[in-house]
């Protein structure tokens, strides 16, 4: 078995980083945390960072990895994990910190901080899933939410007219961090892609770059009231048309050039 | 003039923020989160001057929300870290301070109360002492040292740190914009030099041994039963703590038929009142909580057993009474209410409202 694992036949079921005791994890059938999570997972084995990991979780389902990896890992109020994880790495720059959050946490409660981490270029890995909604309160519109999208409080749809349009979070960390910020927008439709942006991600966060942002565009099929085709249909077909995947910004690539 | 240092013991004249920073270097801080807001502003500049020398770090954030949370942050990798606010920014930095409750996190804050509620003015009022005793949803699960001299805000800064780290509750420095920004005479010293031992700093997290266990630290439970036990369990803590941490200066009470209680700058002026009255022949007392939290309650009710009246004079209107009235209920002694919220209190005015009693 440890020879066709080191010749990458057959990929271990779970990364090692992950804790076996909380597993099978918390998040609802069809949900995309899993993905995203296991992406991050292996990109912690890879670059053999485990012990230098604090993982810092929001309020809302990503409050749900709060014990999910076999790493320190800390979980603090809607919207704080930005600062706290920025506290940390402030205070003790030998850490590797991950603000791992959804998108009420990122673009909506904690919007200032994150705004504010990009402008200071703090050098720490953001990490942001992205579905659409708020899931854990019940599927209320989220600033990510899609023109014309029903959820618990715009049952019509949304009005972009009442409401304004879904924010585009990598584009605005990529228009205001100084240089070498690394962002990028992946998907649970791509994970081989997406593992290679957290990967990117975190490397960044190691070199000393500057921060490193990358929104995943995930599921949330308990709350969108789809099956397992509809679920795919909408992330692959609708979100992606809205927000493109892709890298905003590497930390080689010189601004203006 | 000669250039303070932190070598021994050194007599300065510095205003109260000046106090505090130094304080903050006698504590041996690493790091400094912290946003603008008046009073207490001149904290992170004196700091920031002070921190490069001593290699000591500073982050100015976005608000008091995050200069709260990254505080937080700081302390869970074991680094001595503290901010300081006031009013408005005290509301905001509430937020954290309940986490810290409930996390048990060694955060300290200096608050530099200012006129509230609200916005109000900038310059002195003692309106945050429910918030910051009881702010937020939580408990109260936090020590806080009301300060009335320049010495006790150094000596009370340093305490804090200690007494964080040793119990793990949130502690917070209560000061005042007059606190702030007056300038008075006081001693700072090298802790040691003193034989003032600082208490060891560990971190929650990030602590890179080869095999460590690694810690899931969160605030959000399954269960009301799960929440009743941890809180339960912090309570406990709380009152073994509690005895321990307390302080309280009494002068002349034992004798005395009116008591006056105060807290903070207040206590300074009674000071004067109990001194003059006194050497008028009048039996007068002053009672004034050092810890307003947690309160010292039964030394309280002791001080004023034997008093006809307890005048309570604060520059809020009923915060220390509400808490006064708790302590001596069911005593004797009638309680006087002395509020002027916003306004300081002179010697005169005491002396004054004694005569009207």
């Amino acid at each position: 078995m440890q020879e066709l694992k080191e010749n990458n036949v057959l990929q271990p079921a779970m990364p090692e980083c992950w804790n076996e005791e909380t597993k099978p994890h918390k998040f609802c059938p069809g949900c995309g945390h899993g993905i995203i999570l296991k992406a991050l997972g292996e990109v912690i084995d890879e670059l053999d960072i485990k012990d230098k990991i604090v993982f810092g979780c929001d309020i809302g389902c990503s409050l749900l990895s709060w014990d999910f990896f076999a790493c320190d890992s800390v979980q603090t109020h809607h919207g704080r994990t930005t600062p706290v994880i920025t506290g940390m790495k402030r205070a003790n720059t030998d850490i590797v910190g991950i603000a791992y959050m959804g998108d009420g946490g990122g673009y909506a409660i904690g919007s200032q901080h994150l705004f504010n981490a990009a402008v200071r270029g703090e050098k720490i890995t953001i990490i942001l899933c992205n579905n659409c909604n708020y899931g854990m309160t019940g599927g209320q519109m989220a600033p990510t939410t899609l023109p014309g999208m029903k959820t618990e409080t715009s049952p019509y749809g949304r009005d972009v007219e009442q409401t304004g349009y879904p924010t585009k979070g990598p584009e605005m960390v990529a228009a205001v961090a100084p240089e070498g910020a690394y962002v990028a927008r992946g998907t649970i439709a791509n994970v081989r892609q997406l593992k290679g942006f957290i990967k990117k991600a975190l490397e960044n966060q190691i070199a000393g770059n500057g921060i490193s942002f990358v929104e995943c565009l995930s599921s949330c099929p308990t709350n969108w009231r789809t099956n397992a085709k509809q679920t795919w249909e909408f992330v692959e077909k609708d979100m992606a048309q809205y927000f493109k995947v892709g890298e905003l910004r590497t930390p080689q690539a010189k601004e203006g050039k | 003039m000669a250039e303070v240092s932190l070598q021994g013991e050194q007599r300065v004249f510095m205003t109260g923020n000046e106090v505090v920073a130094w304080a903050a270097v006698a504590a041996k801080v690493d790091i400094m989160y912290g946003y603008p807001i008046t009073p207490q502003n001149e904290i992170m500049h004196y700091w920031t001057r002070l921190a490069p020398k001593y290699g000591k770090r500073f982050l100015q954030t976005e608000d008091e929300i995050s200069a709260g949370f990254t505080m937080l942050g700081g302390v869970m990798t074991g680094r001595k870290s503290f901010t300081a606010t006031a009013g408005p920014g005290n509301v905001l930095m509430q937020e954290s301070a309940v986490m810290a409750e409930m996390m048990r996190l060694p955060a300290v804050y200096v608050i530099q109360q200012r006129g509230g509620p609200s916005t109000a003015t900038v310059i002195y009022a003692q309106q945050e002492l429910t918030l910051t005793c009881f702010g937020g949803n939580g408990e109260g699960h936090r020590i806080v040292y009301s300060t009335a001299t320049h010495q006790e805000l150094f000596d009370y800064t340093l305490k804090a740190f200690n007494a964080a780290w040793t119990y793990r509750f949130p502690t917070f420095v209560l000061g005042d914009g007059y606190q702030a920004k007056m300038r008075e005479p006081l001693t700072i010293y090298d802790a040691e030099s003193k034989g003032v031992k600082l208490v060891p700093t560990e971190p929650m997290v990030g602590e890179f041994k080869p095999g460590k266990q690694f810690r899931h630290l969160r605030n959000t439970y399954n269960t009301e039963e799960e929440l009743y036990e941890v809180v339960m369990a912090n309570q406990r803590d709380w009152d073994a703590m509690a005895p321990k941490v307390v302080e309280w200066f009494e002068k002349d009470c034992q004798d005395a038929d009116v008591v006056f209680v105060c807290h903070g700058v207040v206590s300074r002026a009674a000071m004067g009142a109990i001194d003059e009255l006194r050497a008028q022949g009048k039996k007068v007392g002053l009672f004034r909580p050092i810890t307003v939290r947690p309160f010292p309650e039964k030394q309280l009710a002791d001080a004023v057993k034997n008093a006809k009246k307890v005048v309570v004079a604060e520059s809020a209107y009923g915060q220390l009474l509400k808490m006064v009235q708790v302590a001596v209920c069911g005593g004797k002694a009638e309680i006087v209410p002395m509020l002027r919220p916003g306004i300081g209190i002179t010697t005169e005015e005491l002396v004054e409202e004694y005569n009207k009693l």
